[in-house]
């Protein structure tokens, strides 16, 4: 799933989870999303219109607070919305941001260029390629 | 649909199905055929190449993120030829005498698991690491529960020619580790046993199965099937399930004849609950090469937990993070700094915590954190961060504590940081990878699913031989207990098995 199944509101998100993904060339945004897709594709479609749904959700909250959505909220309110919903008394609100950042996690750190930009080396030789 | 049949038929190859079908390669030696149904597919060595979206893929179910049903926990667990000794770290532990007498199944006693369990630690090369191949990561828990007052102790672990890549938990590329599609599945093919890989079991009838072959996707990994793509009802007069905790009850759940004669199927169901801490040092430390798990700190009889050294790829360690945004990022980038800590909770059985299916037939499992739990995580955390500022982490990040990074000068308030009213389900991510019971032994069919010897209680052709016969949680590491009781559910069947061959499908009949 990309911006077209999860929607509109996904990279405003994923930069809030990921502020790093706001420098990521078109290239770098088509494998953070193809990553997603591909993770999606294997779920149920259930799942896939809850991912959406809620993308949309947090899109829209912000209306009745912020006057804007999400996505047009500059990145300090963009967070203190997102640990909002992370702090909610409501498991369902607690376990759709999981979801979601768990997402923006997988198409980020699975590509091999973050695995470099944090420093993580593991090779299949191990101790010899060090 | 095909028509095949077998005199044995093995649900799963990984350390149930894999070790009886080593042990009933006698039975093939003597001209009967057993066959090894296995859902994954076989991989080539090659394969294992430490990508960690494509391995997670080609070898776990859903990835590696199977959600239990209210969407707390993910559930790991593999498909592949070899099961989950493909994707575990190989450390092998015996089943503590405690453990086996609290489940308290008539006729199983701690000193037959012992000496099964020898046997295979023998057969699978469980050794000790040699302090050369010790990394950072792992020393500095030594080192820091040697400061803090904890006593270390070293895994056995079933490596031979370990490389230290840190991969095992995507396959390991070097063929290291000794899990049964290393060594008991081999020697079971050179004894006749075939091993029908891709092949997925449908349901059990009498002395029968139902399975799909699947053809391999373009671009998938793995070899085809050895049988053509399609529907087969395989009969054998005997059916061994050893397709995992999840895999087994659910698999006989979907069999309707057999399901309504076990009420306990499905319960009992545990998972050492678990999840990461993360600690940042000032400089760089060796944690992504040399083995990932080599020490423990085992305080299950008295505080509901155990400690373990791992060390896990990028998504993981970011999926295991709690929270996001800059504090994250930044953790995320002293990867090369970070030491890490698997806190993994002893769960114990309660009727809540079950596997069911849904009306298509999935697995669906139900699992409620009790207070205990909860309580063991705290104290568990509490104790890792001890550990990890002892060995001079400057700042520990712990999920049970908000805000969760705890800095070096609040060591001394731990109590106080790590709480129990921080533990909030849907924000602390927790996985598990010790999955436990839904066919557990005992008595009768009014307690438990089978009796010590895996067979079904009123089912004599029908056998289980995984990590479901648990009754309980074991509080350690489980592969060499799930072997030592399949080695004894292969000597039942091998006892049993001529009157069975004479016997069948009139005794015990299901429909």
């Amino acid at each position: 799933m990309s911006r077209s199944t999860i929607g509109k509101p996904f990279r405003a998100i994923a930069v809030t989870v990921v502020p790093e993904a706001a420098t990521l060339t078109a290239a770098g945004w088509a494998e953070v999303e193809s990553a997603i897709a591909r993770a999606l594709a294997d779920r149920e479609p259930r799942t896939r219109r809850q991912v959406k749904l809620f993308a949309w959700l947090l899109e829209l909250a912000p209306i009745a607070r912020y006057g804007r959505p999400f996505s047009r909220l500059d990145p300090a309110r963009r967070m203190r919305v997102l640990e909002r919903v992370e702090h909610s008394s409501l498991l369902l609100l607690r376990r759709g941001m999981w979801g979601l950042r768990t997402l923006v996690f997988l198409g980020y750190y699975t590509r091999p260029a973050a695995a470099a930009e944090i420093g993580y080396r593991a090779r299949a030789g191990g101790w010899s390629a060090r | 649909m095909i028509e095949r049949e077998a005199d044995v038929v093995i649900i799963g190859s990984g350390a149930g199905g894999g070790t009886v079908a080593q042990a009933l390669g006698a039975l093939s030696r003597a001209g009967r055929r057993v066959v090894v149904l296995e859902q994954g597919p076989r991989f080539r060595d090659d394969e294992f190449t430490g990508d960690e979206a494509r391995m997670a893929r080609a070898l776990y179910h859903d990835a590696g993120g199977f959600l239990s049903a209210d969407g707390t926990m993910t559930l790991a667990f593999a498909h592949a030829y070899g099961g989950t000794t493909v994707v575990y770290t190989g450390t092998s532990i015996i089943a503590p005498e405690r453990v086996i007498k609290r489940w308290d199944v008539p006729g199983l006693t701690h000193a037959d698991v012992v000496r099964r369990s020898a046997t295979y630690l023998a057969e699978n090369h469980a050794h000790f690491l040699e302090p050369g191949e010790i990394n950072d990561n792992n020393r500095l828990f030594a080192d820091g529960c040697a400061t803090a007052g904890y006593r270390a102790e070293s895994f056995p672990v079933n490596t031979r020619g370990c490389r230290g890549s840190s991969l095992c938990n995507l396959g390991c590329p070097n063929a290291a580790k000794q899990g049964t599609n290393r060594v008991q599945l081999p020697r079971a093919e050179k004894s006749g046993v075939q091993v029908v890989t891709r092949a997925e079991v449908l349901r059990i009838e009498q002395c029968a199965v139902v399975v799909r072959t699947s053809e391999k996707a373009e671009g998938d990994l793995g070899a085809p099937s050895e049988w053509a793509p399609g529907e087969y009802r395989v009969s054998a007069p005997i059916i061994v399930v050893a397709a995992g905790s999840i895999g087994s009850p659910s698999l006989l759940l979907r069999s309707p004849a057999i399901a309504d004669r076990l009420p306990k199927l499905g319960h009992g169901f545990t998972c050492h609950p678990a999840h990461i801490l993360v600690a940042e040092h000032e400089k760089p430390i060796t944690n992504d090469v040399g083995f990932p798990k080599t020490y423990l700190v085992d305080r299950a009889e008295e505080e509901g937990f155990v400690l373990e050294t791992c060390m896990y790829f990028p998504f993981t360690t970011a999926k295991n993070l709690t929270g996001f945004g800059a504090a994250h990022s930044a953790l995320m980038r002293a990867f090369p700094r970070l030491q890490m800590i698997l806190v993994l909770a002893c769960d114990r059985a309660i009727p809540e915590n079950r596997v069911a299916i849904d009306k298509a037939g999935r697995p669906v499992v139900h699992y409620r954190f009790t207070p205990e739990v909860v309580e063991s995580f705290v104290k568990a955390t509490r104790a890792a961060a001890r550990i990890f500022f002892a060995a001079g982490a400057r700042r520990v990040h712990a999920p049970e504590a908000d805000p969760p990074l705890l800095e070096r000068a609040e060591r001394a308030r731990l109590d106080e940081r790590i709480s129990v009213r921080h533990f909030a389900l849907g924000r602390v991510s927790i996985s598990a990878a010790h999955l436990m019971g839904g066919c557990g032994m005992g008595r009768r069919a009014t307690d438990s699913v089978t009796d010590a010897w895996g067979r079904v209680h009123g089912i004599p052709w029908l056998r289980v031989a995984d990590a479901s016969l648990f009754p309980d949680s074991l509080e350690i590491n489980p592969y060499i207990t799930v072997m030592a009781l399949a080695d004894r559910v292969a000597d039942g069947v091998l006892d049993d098995a001529a009157a069975l061959f004479r016997s069948a499908p009139h005794e015990g009949a299901v429909a």
